[in-house]
């Protein structure tokens, strides 16, 4: 049976200040993988997802979503920022913080109402964090932190999920509980994009991998490329240690 | 005139009514713009935008001539977005950090400013009387046109907020999260800032550039203790605003020789620093106490551990021990020890201690989700 | 040239120039708005040390006023570490409260104070030359002209003597940590000489002027250097030229010679912010442009190095997958085309044996990611020439 393409990007060229760091991308993403980004550190990992959901402009290239481009199919899309990436003494609660997640489909101006509450009460359940949603978000632990943003992002209720680094600080228990929201995210037919740090844990998580550093090097079921020439490529030093374990 | 006094002319003179009615507004067009000032971040970009304002001012005043404050300050909101363009610019193209673009603008405009003030005072013609006002504020000038304008322009700057409100919310907590929902982000970010840069100018009359943007800070940093809801803020932020200019405007009105601005940073300075003291939640004060009292906590905890290591060797946990076996233990004291038994988690008899039922548990809760950590 | 002329240029200029050294200083720790908060909130310390000594150049005074400055350093930091509120919200919640006290002194007791609000903003350089030191009935010119020498003279010694822990504490708090320079006495140290150059300058040139002073000269020269001994240099230059000029300028529009001075500041860094050689805005915005078509032209070639289908190189492909509007697929192509790097049959692009090796090349510079490998290839190729 022909898999359905989520992701579709073609020669995808990204610049900071008009320095390169990402060159001629291809990639395609089928739908309902898990997919896992790895590369080393200043290797374009977060570029690559912030220039898919438009937020930076490519030098050239295209991105598509299911065949269209993503102003088109926004609401296919949802996306988990870094952690780091906000104040987390902004005057809010965590139920606020996952109602955003459904602002996008409100549209301007349109209050969210009873309807998005349910919505957003739903998507806390689901990442257990039901019993912390009055709290003030700096009170939060930095794994809890965390599942507010996932939550907020299952409040999108989108077909396609990027994330950037949602294991990044977060404890033992929270790890496992994100990888299993994101295992079902998956089983229910969805696809999910992740940064991810922690080359150990690749195989068991993950079904897709992509190794990127400034150039893609490769792409495809975790099973069949993720072995120590693709790791040496990417990394440039010898991985078979890190790997092998 | 005694502050009593002001406050009893309010009923019965119409200038004065005027007057608070305006630093009220003021105050809290203030307060509101400056709760998003102070969350974005943007606290010192007021502090420039008020100094950049002062050349526009004077030039406004050189070219029509006209005193009308109207005119005065479109002169003042154009060269204070000009000095905030410039700032970006500044920041955007070239390597030079934020603080070193926010003072070089803020002193270099407010330098160009004075040049133009001076030279304009010495002109044999103008009856420049006035502009001096612009520096430290002069509410006493403020006319029924000016409070009108101030009231006009809080009800369009409130409208706009309550109309944007989500996403002035979820720009300020999350831009580029805004940016993939589809919001256009830079038109949100040109509304926040143009509000802000309009409140300023508002204030000039009142407060002066120099101390405008102590304005626009304090009254958001003070209620931002208070609260953690950003509406709640936003509400608390204007109330002290209005506040503070109300009770500023009458101490400076009740003495000889005082400018508005001055008084009304220090009355607003004075809520600053009772909430940081006094705020329940995140006061220093109670921050303090709390700390103190964990510290003693645990400091109680560790001596009940302590002898719970000693009762365990025991079949029955309530067999006495003497206190002085808790010598080679450094952390009890009489007092501890008394604490300790006003919990009821042992008994004291003379020189010898017992550990309770209840202290038994008690240690052993402590031991449990110590392992559990 | 009269006499008091030349003295007030000559100390404009000292005092433009002991304002420069801490400004590059302050600039390069981002620390700018310190010198802001610092220049305001000494003044109750300058109101009180003036009840006290009834001599605005007296050295109690000055020291007592830094005192108040280094005050407000400690108290905004302070304030930051309690985290309940951002940390330029600190600044910008310190130093207005301390300059209304000081507002606010003067204007109760403005009888007994020779000061007024208007000295407070902008100095009274004009009346500089009046006051004058007078030892055993001779006259050893301004006072203030020997205030603001000491404190340059002793700024210099400073600077020559610590030169090397500066530096390195500036630019690499780790390192001067490891070697045994503490940084937090280099910050102290920065801070007190700040201020004391701040409160000297204060009755010269006012409050907000003296800001201009420290931060518009430094942040000129760290447009057009980044070396920090030129850099100091540079910014003694600015400030002189600035202080000359300026006072110039006041002169012929009978206006505030401080408030001119800082304008000539603006100018000289507008001047510089457009033009600077390799900084300035006209050259950012000229290299950039050339960059983004540096980098189109290597995305063109690296794709047409990648695919070998003739749908990848036809000529209408570039323009609807590489996502480029006709007119810079066009410009790329035919810059492309002049350098012989690549050839066009049919509407298909192809690469030349020279397109093939600058590909390669690029190649290298792309995984390596580093600028300098990009220098050589442009001019080995007579690149971008138009």
């Amino acid at each position: 049976m022909e898999q359905k393409i989520a992701v579709q990007i073609d020669d995808l060229t990204v610049a900071y200040n008009y320095k390169p760091v990402l060159w001629d991308i291809d990639l395609t993403v089928p739908e309902g993988v898990l997919m896992a980004i790895v590369g080393p550190n200043g290797a374009g990992k977060s570029t690559l997802i912030k220039t898919i959901l438009g937020i930076i402009k490519p030098i050239a290239g295209s991105v598509s979503i299911y065949g269209e481009a993503y102003s088109k199919q926004r609401k296919l899309v949802a996306y988990v920022p870094q952690k780091g990436s906000v104040d987390w003494d902004f005057p809010t609660t965590a139920l606020d913080v996952v109602m955003m997640g459904t602002y996008g489909s409100l549209g301007w101006i349109r209050r969210p109402g009873q309807k998005e509450k349910k919505i957003a009460l739903e998507a806390m359940e689901k990442v257990g964090m039901l019993a912390y949603k009055a709290r003030q978000i700096s009170q939060l632990s930095g794994g809890q932190q965390q599942r507010v943003f996932l939550a907020r992002a299952l409040a999108q209720d989108a077909s396609i999920y990027f994330m950037d680094e949602p294991l990044q600080g977060v404890d033992a228990t929270t790890e496992i509980a994100i990888i299993n929201i994101l295992k079902e995210l998956r089983k229910s037919g969805k696809t999910v994009i992740v940064v991810h740090h922690d080359l150990q844990t690749v195989p068991e998580y993950f079904d897709w991998v992509t190794f990127l550093n400034v150039k893609k090097i490769a792409t495809g079921p975790v099973k069949e490329i993720f072995n120590d020439d693709n790791l040496t490529q990417t990394y440039g030093i010898n991985y078979k240690v890190a790997v092998n374990k | 005139m005694s502050i009593t006094e002001y406050f009893n002319l309010l009923w019965t003179d119409y200038t004065l009514r005027t007057i608070t009615l305006g630093t009220a507004v003021l105050g809290a067009i203030c307060g509101m713009l400056g709760s998003f000032a102070v969350l974005r971040k943007q606290s010192l970009l007021g502090d420039a935008i008020s100094h950049a304002a002062l050349p526009g001012i004077a030039l406004a005043f050189l070219i029509t001539g006209a005193k009308d404050s109207g005119v005065l300050l479109m002169g003042a909101l154009v060269s204070g977005l000009v000095g905030t363009f410039w700032i970006r610019g500044i920041t955007n193209k070239t390597h030079l950090k934020s603080d070193t673009a926010l003072g070089l603008i803020l002193s270099v405009f407010f330098g160009f400013g004075m040049l133009l003030l001076t030279f304009i005072q010495k002109q044999p013609n103008a009856n420049q009387a006035g502009l001096d006002k612009y520096l430290f504020g002069q509410a006493a000038t403020l006319l029924e046109s000016d409070v009108l304008l101030m009231i006009i322009i809080t009800a369009i700057s409130l409208f706009v907020m309550l109309l944007f409100w989500k996403e002035f919310k979820i720009l300020l907590f999350d831009a580029e999260y805004t940016k993939t929902l589809g919001f256009n982000t830079k038109f949100i970010d040109v509304l926040i800032t143009f509000l802000i840069v309009l409140a300023i100018v508002l204030g000039l009359q009142t407060v002066g550039v120099v101390l405008m943007s102590a304005i626009l800070l304090a009254p958001a940093a003070a209620a931002r203790q208070w609260t953690n809801n950003l509406s709640i803020m936003i509400l608390l932020a204007a109330i002290i605003g209005a506040v503070s200019g109300v009770l500023g405007t009458a101490i400076s009105a009740s003495q000889n020789n005082l400018s508005t601005g001055p008084v009304i940073v220090l009355v607003a300075g004075v809520f600053v620093l009772f909430s940081f003291i006094f705020s329940p939640t995140r006061g220093i004060l109670f921050r303090e106490i709390r700390l103190r009292k964990n510290r003693a906590d645990m400091k109680l905890f560790k001596t009940l551990q302590f002898m719970y290591g000693i009762a365990l060797e025991h079949e029955n946990i309530s067999h006495p021990h003497a206190i002085r076996i808790l010598n080679n233990f450094q952390g009890y004291t009489r007092g501890s020890l008394q604490k300790l038994e006003n919990e009821g988690w042992i008994t004291i008899q003379g020189q010898q201690w017992a550990m309770t039922a209840k202290g038994y548990k008690q240690a052993q809760e402590i031991y449990n989700q110590k392992s559990s950590q | 040239m009269s006499h008091p002329q030349i003295e007030i240029q000559l100390i404009a200029a000292i005092v433009a120039m002991a304002c420069a050294i801490p400004g590059v200083f302050l600039v390069l720790r981002k620390m700018a708005l310190i010198s802001d908060a610092i220049s305001h909130s000494i003044l109750p310390g300058i109101v009180l040390g003036f009840f006290l000594t009834q001599d605005l150049n007296s050295p109690l005074l000055i020291l007592l006023a830094a005192f108040t400055g280094v005050i407000t350093v400690v108290l905004v930091e302070f304030i930051q570490k309690t985290g309940l509120v951002k940390e330029d919200t600190a600044i910008g919640l310190v130093f207005p409260a301390l300059f209304s006290i000081g507002v606010i002194l003067i204007s109760k007791n403005a009888n007994d104070v020779h000061l007024d609000v208007d000295a407070v903003l902008l100095g009274e350089l004009a009346f500089a030359p009046f006051d004058r030191l007078m030892m055993n009935g001779t006259d050893l010119g301004p006072k203030s002209l020997w205030v603001m020498g000491s404190i340059l003279l002793a700024t210099i010694i400073l600077l020559l003597l610590f030169f090397k822990e500066l530096k390195i504490s500036t630019f690499d708090a780790g390192l001067s940590s490891v070697l045994g320079i503490s940084p937090v006495v280099m910050h102290y140290g920065l801070m007190s000489v700040s201020s004391i150059t701040v409160v000297g300058a204060f009755d010269a040139v006012g409050a907000i002027l003296v800001v201009a002073l420290m931060i518009a000269p430094a942040a000129t020269a760290y447009m057009l250097t980044e070396d920090l001994k030129k850099m100091i240099l540079l910014s003694l230059l600015f400030g002189v030229l600035s202080a000359i000029s300026g006072y110039w300028v006041a002169n012929l529009l009978d206006a505030s010679i401080s408030g001119s001075i800082a304008t000539t500041l603006g100018a000289i860094f507008l001047f510089v912010y457009l033009f600077a050689p390799k900084k300035g805005l006209i050259s950012v915005l000229y290299r950039q442009k050339q960059q983004r078509v540096e980098v189109s032209l290597i995305t063109l070639l690296l794709h047409l190095n990648r695919h070998e289908e003739e749908s990848e190189r036809h000529i209408n492909h570039l323009q609807e997958h590489i996502n480029w509007h006709a007119v810079r697929a066009k410009t790329v192509l035919d810059l492309a085309e002049k350098n012989n790097l690549v050839e066009i049959r049919n509407n298909i692009v192809l690469l030349t044996p020279k397109g093939l090796l600058f590909t390669e090349k690029s190649l290298q510079y792309i995984l390596s990611n580093k600028d300098e490998k990009i220098e050589p290839m442009k001019e080995d190729f007579f690149l971008f020439r138009g």
